[in-house]
């Protein structure tokens, strides 16, 4: 099944539209690298695939499904996770928070919830402070936090909106670490960031500049003339 | 005065579970707006001779009704849609109290309580309250928590945003509801915010926020009492002002032990020591 399909899909706010006539079909285990400058439609097109604003025009389905219907299985991290200062939670309440989608209302958590949790947070190195507030800690461990969070969904799409940010160069090698195991085992990633290095491993890359500039394998779509029209300056050969 | 503590009681455990929400989420002008929607319906019924809690329960849904009516039609910001209706039934539920013969006690009893002169029937009306709010706290606990972060994280947990935002102003409006012959619609903010303000300054989950909450409240009602017994002081204001105050000295205790660095002591044990809760 694709994983995610849209075709001439209009994206925006109220009726002003942000980025027109977007196409794209996406395979299990695909990654798509959505660059641009800030403004551009990177976050508008996230938002729309993970159900948070209603698509303006065209059609747009996540495994078969209309955006916003299956929690279980599409994961979403927001480009400024909130970490409230009044929140009295800790690391591992603020990750076991990526576990409620599937145990709804009622449901119990099991230990396998626990155990998922527990994993999530050692893959982004965030164990080590499992229990401390999240209010205490940097804007890095924060991003850690809540990646870790989108991890624990354990869903099979994974929405990013700069998951770099905040992070340290480790935190950038890890972050990357994380998507090639989650490709790996057959989850499609969309990711959006400022960064042309992190499209070297995709499969598509999207250049946004409230339009589609370019799309397609990233040889094809990082061509200079479209990376002048998009930041208006070209990658050093 | 037995009476009286065991509603006080009652009012602080039942404003801690609503309370630690509307901190969370940042209620607190919604909150104060509920409190003072209510004045009008609980003003009619006294007039008309019905029970104040059927003309409080009627207020709170004029005004959590107009709330969303307003915002969504109107185009206001939310604060303004608030600040008008808040001010509005406010000004209604005075107008209407002033058609009492007794309108200065009328409108001291419905803004500042009584709870001395509280019955065994109205603990029984408290401690239903006090169930009711524990009941949708605890059903509604996972969707409270993601909108406490955030509106998007909670719809796409699969919650709906707008439902459960509408199930949490309900249990605001029946601890308001609840309170209002304890502490008075004036008050009872009070009572919601400063017991969880004081919670969340040494909580790490929501449980022990409302716990502590509980206490500050409760404890916040004997010493209330105890001060308004001695000193011949108003019942209501006494509880609400000792908990302000129990807040401030807590945050003033928390900062110094903060700049000195007592608070170091859970870093120094980097490691997972306490059952993950999910």
């Amino acid at each position: 099944m694709t994983s995610i399909h849209a075709s001439f899909l209009s994206v925006g706010y109220g009726k002003r539209p942000v980025v027109d006539n977007i196409s794209l079909d996406m395979q299990p285990g695909e990654l798509l690298v959505l660059i641009g400058t800030n403004g551009s439609g990177k976050s508008t097109l996230l938002k729309t695939l993970a159900g948070l604003i209603n698509p303006m025009h065209g059609e747009v389905t996540l495994l078969g499904s209309t955006p916003g219907q299956l929690p279980t299985q599409v994961a979403y991290l927001p480009q400024h996770p909130v970490s409230s200062h009044t929140l009295p939670l800790c690391v591992q309440d603020v990750v076991a928070m990526g576990r409620f989608a599937h145990l709804g209302l009622f449901k119990r958590s099991t230990d396998a919830d626990r155990q998922i949790v527990l994993e999530s947070m050692k893959r982004t190195g965030i164990d080590s402070q499992a229990n401390d507030p999240i209010r205490d800690l940097s804007g890095g461990q924060q991003q850690r936090t809540h990646l870790a969070q989108v991890l624990a969904r354990q869903a099979e799409v994974l929405l990013l909106d700069e998951p770099t940010a905040g992070l340290d160069l480790n935190g950038r090698k890890a972050v990357a670490d994380l998507i090639a195991t989650e490709r790996a085992r057959g989850v499609t990633v969309v990711l959006a960031t400022h960064e042309l290095a992190d499209a070297e491993s995709a499969d598509l890359v999207m250049l946004l500049a409230q339009r589609v500039v370019s799309l397609g394998a990233p040889v094809e779509a990082l061509r200079d003339e479209y990376l002048r029209e998009c930041f208006g300056f070209t990658q050093p050969h | 005065m037995r009476l009286a503590l065991f509603g006080g009681i009652l009012v602080a455990c039942t404003c801690a579970i609503a309370g630690t929400f509307v901190v969370l989420r940042g209620l607190a002008f919604v909150g104060d707006a509920l409190a003072h929607g209510v004045l009008p319906g609980i003003a009619t019924a006294m007039l008309l001779g019905f029970s104040g809690i059927l003309g409080a329960a009627v207020g709170a849904a004029v005004m959590m009704g107009g709330v969303s009516i307003v915002t969504r039609k109107f185009r206001l910001s939310g604060d303004t849609a608030i600040g008008l209706l808040f001010v509005g039934m406010l000004a209604l539920g005075v107008m209407i109290t002033s058609r009492s013969t007794s309108f200065v006690g009328d409108l001291a009893r419905i803004l500042f309580g009584e709870l001395l002169g509280i019955t065994s029937t109205d603990l029984a009306w408290q401690f239903i309250a006090l169930v009711i709010v524990g009941l949708i706290a605890f059903v509604g606990r996972r969707p409270f928590l993601l909108l406490s972060v955030d509106d998007g994280l909670a719809r796409t947990s699969g919650f709906s945003a707008r439902l459960f935002h509408n199930v949490m102003l309900t249990m605001v409006a029946i601890t308001v509801i609840a309170s209002f012959q304890t502490v008075g619609t004036l008050l009872v903010l009070g009572m919601l915010i400063a017991p969880a303000a004081t919670g969340s300054l040494f909580a790490r989950r929501i449980e022990s926020m409302m716990l502590i909450a509980a206490l500050v409240g409760s404890l916040s009602t004997y010493i209330g009492l105890l001060l308004s017994y001695h000193y011949d002081l108003a019942a209501g204001a006494s509880i609400v002002l000792t908990a302000v105050v129990i807040f401030a000295v807590s945050a003033t205790a928390n900062e110094i032990r903060k700049s000195r660095g007592h608070d170091h002591h859970d870093h120094e044990h980097p490691h997972i020591h306490g059952e993950i809760h999910v």
